[in-house]
């Protein structure tokens, strides 16, 4: 071969992995079950501990009891001062990494239930997880809820690190158990695309390099093999949207709109609708710093210019005609509790979604048991349950279903007496209201009654929960039913 | 409309565009939902690409806010000429702010130690920058991949009336949805190259043709050895120890601060292309030369939580 096409060849294989986009990945587990100590050792064994880091972390190991003068990965990581005073992590680092295959960003979250927040921060943004639990202990509540929450958020590419698989002297037996009981539970959450992998994430084995010495009976890829394989699942989304930053008025002839393509495509003479007013309009440009664009695809960060003057602000949707989100005042939602005092029924709350803030009341539908799988109507939200629940907008709101656009479909909560964050959502369906009185329509209605205790095991009923959103149910005495009722006949 | 300035260029790689694409992102929403923003600018290299993406970020618009420049009075005098000409180049609006105490009580990093200095000079006088302009929000350069304590940062990081960061506490941070409700006297700090490593930011000045000063790129220049740094001898205020001679050599600079306490390194990258392969191979972290990050561990996060940036 000529030294010219050799040239060319490797430019070839060059290109191909730049086109690999970067992967995002968390770790995640129970506390102490060794997320930190992985991704240090990751980052070590794919050397990108530079020598001024080494000397630090060496210096700022304590002595191990275990005889293997090992640093203590986890520091590279826990750069907290609390972090490193009790060994724990408390909020989540994220990392930048490269193989010559590819790039990496890693999020290593912390085990703690105290500060599941800070997990579900990571995750929220990740694309595949690292879910790690000691071989000794086997899959705890945590390990369960930290599934669960990756899976919620849209995490579908999961690892299992059956890690400290030393300490249970490298036993087949152990990891294949844990790996079955695993596929059981993850199932049961329609997480179909796992794979396990026996680890001593201490000593780098099956991390980086496969360990032949004591799990020679492992016949599966190392953890970096898998990483570097991944594949990222491409956005699927149709219609194009936009949600108004801002308007951009440099001077009395020129009128764009800002933000970034959070789903679909959009052209110039492209016919759009803008939501909630429901004008409509005509894309002239497409602008950005560098040049006017002939088309804009989701990610893009553009300004649109119309072809008339609509009254368009903040937090407005610029949507495509055929393929709109969902409008209306009720929508159901996953959610997750991030803090103490709780999600309170009926209170107001502020939402955040695409740049746009509104009021909304919670209606608390069912709380997960991490135990069972199950979910249980409640009244009350505490901090880290999942559950379901009910939207209730004071004005018209516009959503995609979380599961087709995550971008239109996510929400977090904010509390107006803290102004903190205290929950995260994903809407599941728009509530069509059947019932809803102000409708005054001659569809007939059936209205059931029941006591409490019958009502709560109906809820629970699969079926019934299937079309739970088309059901309105209000909780009333039977004094009052019986004077509502004697109208009917 | 302002001209268009970058005409043909090839497109940005994937990476960079997303980075960019999300660094423009967190800049509108900054800019739309706070009264009173302000985009810190120290003049090094991320600031110079920070400042990019702004001028991107509102475009056909200028940027609707001021920058704010923390002079210690002991910045490299190429920083100083770079920045002046930039801000008339641009037409932008800057605010230099010194810390009064500086003359007053002649306070000087040969004199107060770098620790001492550093407090003053830099955190206690963005302190009262960001008071006397009673700014709600401000951009930072900052980047988690300089850090361990960094690397635990928010994209909006939320600040008490007095400045500080409790890292503890932080409020959690779901997707590119960022919660910008605070009380008054509350700010935040928005951090649009949160993500972005050393390399990224080479990269991205490489491909969009950044200006950028000149002391990075390497060229003989006079140095004295000082504490096992290299300290450029161009400034008449360095008053030489017996034991020290100045040395003509081929040098360059990683990062930028204040002369008496960047170290600079020896190279021969003359440009950029060179300092992209330069870092690749770079056996040692960007802060090596940092004489402020090496006083003591954890100084970072103690000196953010202070307020630092
Ligand atoms: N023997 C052995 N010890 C390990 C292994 N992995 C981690 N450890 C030890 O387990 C302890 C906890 O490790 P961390 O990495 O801090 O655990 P973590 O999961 O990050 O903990 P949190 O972030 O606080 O939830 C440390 O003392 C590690 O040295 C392993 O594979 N084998
Ligand atoms: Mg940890």
């Amino acid at each position: 071969m000529s030294e010219l096409n050799l040239a060319k060849q490797q430019d070839l294989t060059k290109s191909v992995l730049k086109n690999l986009s970067p992967l995002r990945f968390i770790t995640c587990g129970s506390v102490d079950d060794g997320k930190s100590t992985l991704i240090g050792r990751l980052l070590w064994d794919t050397k990108a501990v530079k020598e001024d880091q080494e000397e630090r972390l060496r210096k700022d190991s304590r002595k191990q009891k275990d005889g293997l003068n090992l640093p203590e990965f986890a520091l590279l990581l826990d750069g907290l001062q609390a972090e490193r005073e009790q060994g724990i992590t408390i909020d989540v680092a994220y990392r930048y990494f490269s193989t010559p295959k590819r790039t990496f960003i890693v999020a290593d979250t912390p085990g703690h239930e105290q500060y599941t927040r800070n997990m579900a921060t990571g995750a929220s943004s990740a694309q595949l997880a690292i879910l790690l639990l000691d071989a000794r202990v086997g899959i705890l509540e945590q390990t369960k809820r930290h599934a669960m929450i990756a899976s919620m958020m849209g995490i579908k590419q999961f690892i299992l690190a059956v890690n400290k698989i030393d300490l249970a002297n490298y036993d087949r037996q152990i990891f294949e158990t844990i790996e079955t009981e695993f596929s059981e539970f993850a199932l049961s959450l329609g997480i179909t695309d796992i794979i396990s992998i026996p680890m001593c994430a201490l000593k780098g084995e099956n991390v980086v390099n496969k360990d032949l010495d004591h799990m020679a009976w492992y016949e599966g890829p190392t953890l970096l093999e898998v990483l570097e394989r991944a594949t990222i699942r491409s956005k699927q989304t149709v219609g194009f949207r936009m949600p108004v930053q801002r308007v951009c008025r440099p001077n009395e002839s020129f009128r764009g709109y800002q933000g970034t393509v959070s789903g679909g495509a959009v052209k110039p003479g492209d016919s759009v609708v803008v939501l909630p007013s429901g004008i409509k309009a005509n894309v002239t440009n497409i602008i950005t710093f560098d040049l006017v664009r002939n088309a804009a695809v989701a990610g893009d960060a553009i300004t649109l210019e119309l072809d008339r003057n609509v009254d368009i602000a903040r937090g407005d949707m610029i949507s495509s005609i055929d393929a709109r989100p969902l409008v209306g005042h009720n929508f159901s939602a996953n959610i997750i509790c991030l803090v103490k005092s709780g999600i309170v029924a009926n209170k107001r709350y502020w939402l955040k979604s695409s740049s746009k803030l509104q009021r909304v009341v919670v209606e608390l539908i069912s709380v997960i048991d991490l135990k069972s799988g199950q979910y249980d109507a409640c009244d009350s939200f505490e901090l880290n349950n999942i559950g379901k629940v009910k939207l209730r907008f004071e004005e018209i709101a516009n959503f995609d279903i979380y599961d087709e656009n995550p971008d239109t479909g996510s929400f977090i909560l904010i509390d107006p007496d803290s102004n903190n964050t205290i929950a995260g959502g994903m809407i599941s369906a728009k509530i069509e209201q059947v019932t809803n009185i102000d409708n005054s329509t001659d569809e007939e209605i059936i209205v059931f009654s029941m006591s409490l205790v019958e009502a709560k095991k109906l809820q629970q009923l699969e079926g019934f929960k299937a079309i739970s959103d088309k059901v309105q149910q209000t909780q009333t005495t039977k004094g009052k039913l019986r004077d509502l009722l004697s109208d009917i006949d | 409309m302002s001209e268009i300035e970058n005409h043909q260029k090839p497109p940005l790689e994937p990476h960079l565009k997303e980075l960019e694409n999300e660094a423009i992102f967190i800049f509108r929403e900054v800019a739309a939902e706070f009264e009173n923003p302000v985009m810190l600018y120290s003049v090094g290299k991320d600031s110079s690409v920070l400042l990019h993406l702004a001028r991107k970020a509102f475009y056909p618009e200028k940027i609707p806010f001021p920058l704010l420049h923390i002079n210690t009075g002991w910045k490299f005098s190429q920083m100083i000429e770079f920045r002046d000409e930039l801000i008339k180049r641009y037409e932008l609006e800057l605010i230099s702010f010194t810390n009064p105490r500086g003359a007053n009580e002649n306070v000087t990093p040969f004199t107060h130690g770098s620790a001492l200095y550093t407090d003053i000079m830099k955190t206690q006088a963005l302190r009262m920058a960001l008071d006397d302009g009673q700014y709600d929000a401000a951009f930072g350069g900052a980047r988690r991949d300089e850090e361990a304590s960094r690397a635990k940062e928010r994209i909006y990081s939320f600040r008490t009336p007095d400045h500080r960061w409790d890292p503890r506490n932080q409020r959690p941070e779901l997707w590119s949805i960022y919660n910008g409700m605070i009380r008054k006297g509350e700010s935040v700090r928005a951090f649009p190259l949160s993500n972005w490593t050393e390399s990224d930011v080479w990269q991205y000045i490489k491909a969009e043709n950044i200006p950028i000063v000149p002391l990075y790129f390497a060229k003989k220049r006079p140095v004295i050895e000082r504490d096992g740094m290299l300290i450029l001898a161009e400034d008449e205020r360095l008053e030489l120890a017996p034991n020290e001679q100045i040395k003509q050599m081929d040098i360059r600079f990683r990062t930028l601060g204040c002369f008496p306490l960047s170290g600079a390194i020896k190279s021969s990258a003359r440009n950029i292309n060179e300092i992209i392969k330069e870092i690749e191979v770079a056996t040692v972290s960007e802060r090596v030369g940092r004489a402020i990050d090496r006083d003591q561990a954890g100084s970072m996060e103690m000196k953010k939580r202070e307020g630092y940036f």
